[in-house]
């Protein structure tokens, strides 16, 4: 399987040689982050797209068709619209927390996705603790959510943000008692170290129970944290209009609907890290022929095209199920999901200790 | 500078003099080729992408999620996603009767939304009054309190109707200028004491 | 008759009973009106209060009050007047009836009468600053422009009181308390299902009270309806519950056959009977849709209008437009059904059938659906008596109250079906009667589909002798359908001429509201929205 390390290694070579240390440094600073600024918006962009054909066909439609081919061209319309958008400021309110709160949700999500695994060498800063960094700066967003309801000066969107922080909160817990399973697993919380330690098998198939108990837990707590369906409760459409964002308009907006597809990539980008061996392809001990065909596919292929199939799986649910009930949600956290997630946690730590998993 | 929407042409659809006016006026005073282009680019991309408000108040309201439902699909044309808060609403679609307590709500939705926006009178209680232009408190016309795009008659309009109506309004959309000279509406002279709308300016 | 007539006599002996007409009328004046009230609903089980209608003879105000027996489903009328045409007074009956809560409310809206002991007299449909009556005959349009400045919030309300020297008192009071949070839901309002608002007392996410304030979409029907000849009115009636349209229109032209003495032939009567079922079909159906769409379950919705699109299809041929058909007319129905009718509705009856079990497997059965909805906006069969909650929500709570079987009109006493009724009523128990009833329908189309077949795709459809200048005669008229949402009347007093003096709608909607309040306490906003959702009214009709 190819190596982006190569590449990369080449590259700061070549820099290297030519020119000092600190400039070489502030270039590929710069060179990474119009990297990932053009990642990002590109993965919203088409997240924007899939999910509204994904929706069309569960829901008997075709979804966009007319702006390009088969309707592709329809999120750069989105896009173009929203930017020469009139950006309203409200009277009567915060007017730098009004503006701040939809960078500061902007920020978590780019921060959190620039540590995803993306191949094979392919990334950015191979932090020893990734994992939690990864946790630590995705709770960032709640911030920018509150923020945004509180700084809008009304009623709805306070109430959308009361939602949102106890529900992002609640569900933080059960999100890190499962990933703290798999780091517990794997025994180490770098990112590119979880990888490889699933060379030999994907920890869902792995860790067996435990593993699929907390993959499950995993899928309810992050759907929750991404407030959507069946939890979109802070931007209940049917309930306060559109939640926390209600009073925000043009490219501010735009922030929040971008980020919310970002986060979900983001989701199922943890997901598949965790439980589906990131990059790593699909190899089935003692099918030889098997695996090196699966070797072939790059591994940048093998990471999206996970983290789209676990991404589908939530449009499938949030397109299948009725919105829960705030008290209901809370019960759901703290009276199953966390319980069950620790007594879970409990049980892969006897588990690795024994070596009881397989490729143990 | 011939408006385009796909898929209909520009025969079928010539009724709308206002627009053909429209644009021989600004191909007489022509553009830079830059800010033209701009221009265009901008305007495909609004005209691709209305997001509609959410407000329906009778049976054109029932006709309109017709539209968004599986056998119309309004999402075809981009045109699926209803915000509810006015804020991030491109047109208002106001479908059904306006009655006096209604106005005032109607008018503070319309100035709630960001530029730019646009109003489609949807149903002939929207157009006129309708049926209802005797009553004692029904507003006839919406006119009568915001500036319209696009009137569409129909009591209710059929979907297929719905959907000229919105074509209609992109095509209005496609000669619009945010660069290269300003060929907005002047803003209309509105009388609010009661009395049928007047453009005095006329 | 007789026998209610001296029952009524033995009460009230200054009362004067008519039995003429079609119901008993019932004339009392005021003072001895709250006693024979209450002896009518405690002793005779007039339990219900359908109608109150408020009416100006020129010479004085008054109400006529419909009452409805629970056990004989026998109908009452009582009069009431005033001839004090400054400062018009009757006596409330809201302690009795609480549905008189808001048809009172409705009456002081449009004639100015005010009503001693009702809680709560403040407008309902017109604006707070609203000047003169507008249902009064000598009303001048003028005195009303359209302003276009924001309404100022009712805070306070009022109340008349009567002391022991019947002396009358105005005493003011509040709506909310300075110190509640109060949230505006609506006017545009995504789950509203128009421009209903509620403004809402929250503490935290827990409801405390709602005040409904109406009248946003109220377009003055009954006042047009007084210069327009019969066959003119029809139009209105399919605006108001757009969704019962066909049921409605049919009413109409009973009530007006009713009173021509009009013979309607067979045939037609049966096509209108299935435009009935078709309607109440597509009218379940998109209540299924909302409801689940008001919950979050988008994808429902849209299954729910797919299935619809049949429905439109058949209006489509047959009438010629998809919604507001204007097909029944005063007579019969203004043209033969298309030839291929039969066949299509059988189609849509087998498709629908199949989806309805497609719909159970998406969303009835649903964990979250079901907790959602069990236990939510209870509503006893006490209360839905009491404030008149008729169609499927009142079924839901037990109570027997489909016109259909009660007061068989049209050929329903000729088919097969069963009446929908569960015993909870709550927000689950009122989706379900939805879709059992929608089972009752295609169970009626079908019986429907097979008279049709043998008595001939093609032939009369309408009276051949329909008067082309139609006066009623001198009199009251009362017919009342059972409409998608519960028991729609028609009222229309006439004074002999082509045009009407008074046309009241008796709305099953308007009652739905008057419930909203007392089902939605103590729960929280997102069971707001399911309760609504499930009582499911649609706002013109409320209005009107």
């Amino acid at each position: 399987m190819f190596d982006f390390g190569i590449v990369t290694k080449w590259l700061d070579d070549l820099l290297n040689s030519v020119m000092p240390g600190w400039l070489t440094t502030t270039i590929e600073c710069v060179l990474v982050a119009v990297g990932l600024l053009v990642a990002y918006s590109l993965i919203a962009m088409f997240y924007i797209f899939y999910e509204r054909k994904v929706c069309g066909w569960i829901q008997c439609r075709l979804g966009p068709m007319r702006v390009g081919k088969w309707g592709l061209l329809q999120v750069f319309a989105d896009v173009i619209k929203i930017l020469q958008k009139e950006l309203i400021t409200l009277w009567h309110t915060d007017k730098f927390l009004f503006k701040l709160a939809p960078y500061l949700v902007l920020i978590a999500s780019m921060l959190t996705f620039a540590c995803l695994p993306w191949g094979r060498g392919l990334q950015i800063v191979d932090m020893n603790i990734g994992v939690f960094f990864i946790v630590a700066v995705s709770s960032i967003g709640v911030l920018g959510i509150l923020l945004a309801g509180w700084a809008s000066n009304s009623k709805y969107t306070l109430i959308g943000a009361m939602r949102s922080g106890a529900q992002m909160i609640s569900y933080e817990l059960s999100c890190g008692i499962s990933i703290l399973t798999i780091v517990c697993l794997a025994g180490t919380m770098s990112i590119t170290g979880i990888v490889e330690a699933q060379a030999d098998g994907w920890f869902l198939f792995k860790g067996h129970l435990p593993a699929i108990l907390a993959f499950i837990i995993y899928m309810i707590a992050a759907n929750a944290e991404n407030n959507r369906g069946p939890f979109d409760l802070p931007e209940a459409e049917h309930e306060l209009t559109a939640g926390y964002h209600t009073e925000y308009s043009g490219i501010h907006f735009g922030f929040f609907y971008l980020a919310e597809y970002l986060n979900l990539f983001i989701v199922s980008g943890i997901a598949t890290l965790l439980f589906l061996g990131g990059w790593m392809p699909l190899h089935i001990p003692g099918w030889e022929g098997f695996n090196n065909i699966m070797d072939y596919i790059p591994s940048v292929v093998w990471f999206l095209g996970k983290a789209f199939f676990i991404t589908f799986i939530f449009f499938w649910i949030r397109w299948s199920f009725p919105r829960v009930r705030i008290d209901q949600m809370l019960a759901l956290e703290w009276r199953y999901l966390m319980p069950i997630g620790l007594v879970n946690l409990v049980v892969m730590a006897i588990i690795v200790t024994q070596g009881w998993y397989f490729g143990a | 500078m011939e408006v385009k929407i796909k898929s209909m042409k520009h025969e079928d659809f010539k009724d709308n003099e206002y627009i053909d006016n429209l644009v021989e006026q600004l191909r007489a005073g022509g553009t830079n080729i830059i800010v033209g282009k701009l221009d265009q680019l901008m305007n495909w991309g609004v005209s691709n992408s209305l997001w509609p408000l959410c407000f329906g108040t009778s049976c054109c309201a029932i006709e309109f999620m017709c539209l968004g439902a599986a056998r119309y699909d309004m999402a075809r044309y981009g045109f699926e996603v209803a915000r509810n808060s006015p804020r991030q609403a491109d047109y208002i679609m106001c479908q059904g009767t306006i009655n006096y307590r209604m106005a005032p709500a109607l008018k503070r939705l319309y100035e709630q939304m960001a530029e730019p926006k646009y109003v489609i009178a949807c149903g002939s209680c929207t157009v006129s009054g309708g049926p209802f232009k005797n009553s004692y408190c029904v507003v006839k016309g919406v006119d009568e309190i915001i500036p319209v795009d696009v009137y569409l008659p129909g009591c209710p309009p059929r979907p297929e109707a719905f959907f000229y109506a919105l074509m209609q309004l992109q095509r209005k959309i496609k000669v619009q200028k945010y660069f290269g000279g300003v060929n907005r509406k002047e803003k209309l002279e509105l009388k609010y004491d009661g009395q049928a709308l007047k453009q005095e300016a006329k | 008759m007789a026998e209610i007539e001296n029952k009524i006599t033995q009460l009230c002996p200054q009362a004067q009973v008519d039995t003429t007409g079609e119901f008993p009328l019932v004339t009392v004046d005021d003072a001895q009106w709250h006693d024979l009230a209450s002896a009518l609903k405690n002793q005779l089980h007039y339990d219900v209060l359908s109608a109150v209608v408020g009416m100006d003879w020129t010479d004085s105000f008054g109400c006529v009050y419909y009452l409805t027996n629970t056990s004989t489903h026998e109908l009452l009328h009582v009069k009431v007047a005033t001839t004090d045409r400054e400062n018009p007074r009757l006596h409330s009956v809201c302690d009795l009836w609480p549905v008189a809560n808001f048809q009172e409310r409705e009456v002081y809206d449009f004639y100015g009468i005010v009503f001693i002991g009702h809680p709560d007299m403040r407008r309902m449909f017109l604006r707070n600053d609203w000047v003169g009556y507008p249902l009064r005959k000598d009303y001048d349009p003028a005195s009303n422009p359209l302003r276009l400045e924001d309404e100022t919030n009712e805070d306070y309300t009022c109340r008349w009181v009567e002391d022991e020297n019947g002396k009358v008192k105005k005493i003011d009071g509040k709506v909310f308390e300075d110190d509640e949070y109060v949230v505006n839901v609506g006017p545009q309002h995504p789950s509203t299902h128009g421009v209903m608002r509620y403004r809402a007392s929250l503490d935290g996410e827990i409801v405390k009270k709602i005040d409904v304030v109406s009248g946003y979409i109220h377009r003055g029907i009954e006042k047009m309806c007084e210069d327009l000849t019969y066959p003119q009115m029809l139009l209105y009636t399919e605006r108001m519950d757009y969704m019962a349209a066909h049921i409605n229109r049919h009413c109409m032209c009973m009530c007006v056959e009713k009173a021509l003495g009009l013979e309607v032939p067979r045939r037609a009567e049966l096509i209108r009977l299935m435009m009935d079922e078709l309607m109440r079909l597509s009218s379940h159906l998109l209540s299924y849709g909302c409801l689940t769409m008001d919950q979050g379950a988008t994808t429902a919705f849209f299954y729910g209008f797919r299935e619809r699109e049949l429905i439109y299809d058949i209006f489509d041929r047959t009438c010629g437009a998809r919604m507001s058909m204007s097909y029944s007319t005063i007579g019969g129905v203004v043209a033969d059904v298309h030839e291929d009718f039969v066949k299509d509705v059988r189609h849509a009856c087998d498709v629908i059938e199949k989806a309805l079990k497609e719909y159970h497997k998406l969303f009835t059965g649903n964990v979250i659906a079901v907790n959602r909805m069990t236990g939510v906006g209870i509503l006893s069969k006490e209360d839905a008596i009491a404030y008149d909650i008729t169609g499927p929500s009142g079924r839901a709570s037990g109570w027997h109250c489909d016109v259909r079987k009660t007061n068989p009109y049209s050929l329903y006493n000729e088919f097969d079906f069963d009446e929908i009724v569960y015993e909870n009523g709550d927000s689950m128990d009122r989706y379900m009667v939805r879709m059992k009833e929608m089972e009752q329908c295609i169970k009626i189309l079908r019986q429907a589909c097979d008279k049709l077949e043998a008595e001939g795709l093609q032939g009369e459809y309408c009276a051949p002798k329909v008067p082309k200048l139609m006066k009623l005669p001198a009199g009251h008229w009362y017919q009342q359908v059972e409409a998608s949402r519960g028991a729609f009347g028609v009222y229309i007093e006439s004074d002999g001429n082509t045009k009407p003096v008074r046309v009241h709608f008796q709305s099953p909607c308007f009652n739905l509201i008057g419930v909203v309040d007392l089902t939605c306490k103590d729960n929280m906003i997102a069971d707001l929205i399911t309760i609504t959702a499930s009582l499911d009214f649609v706002i013109p009709d409320i209005d009107r």
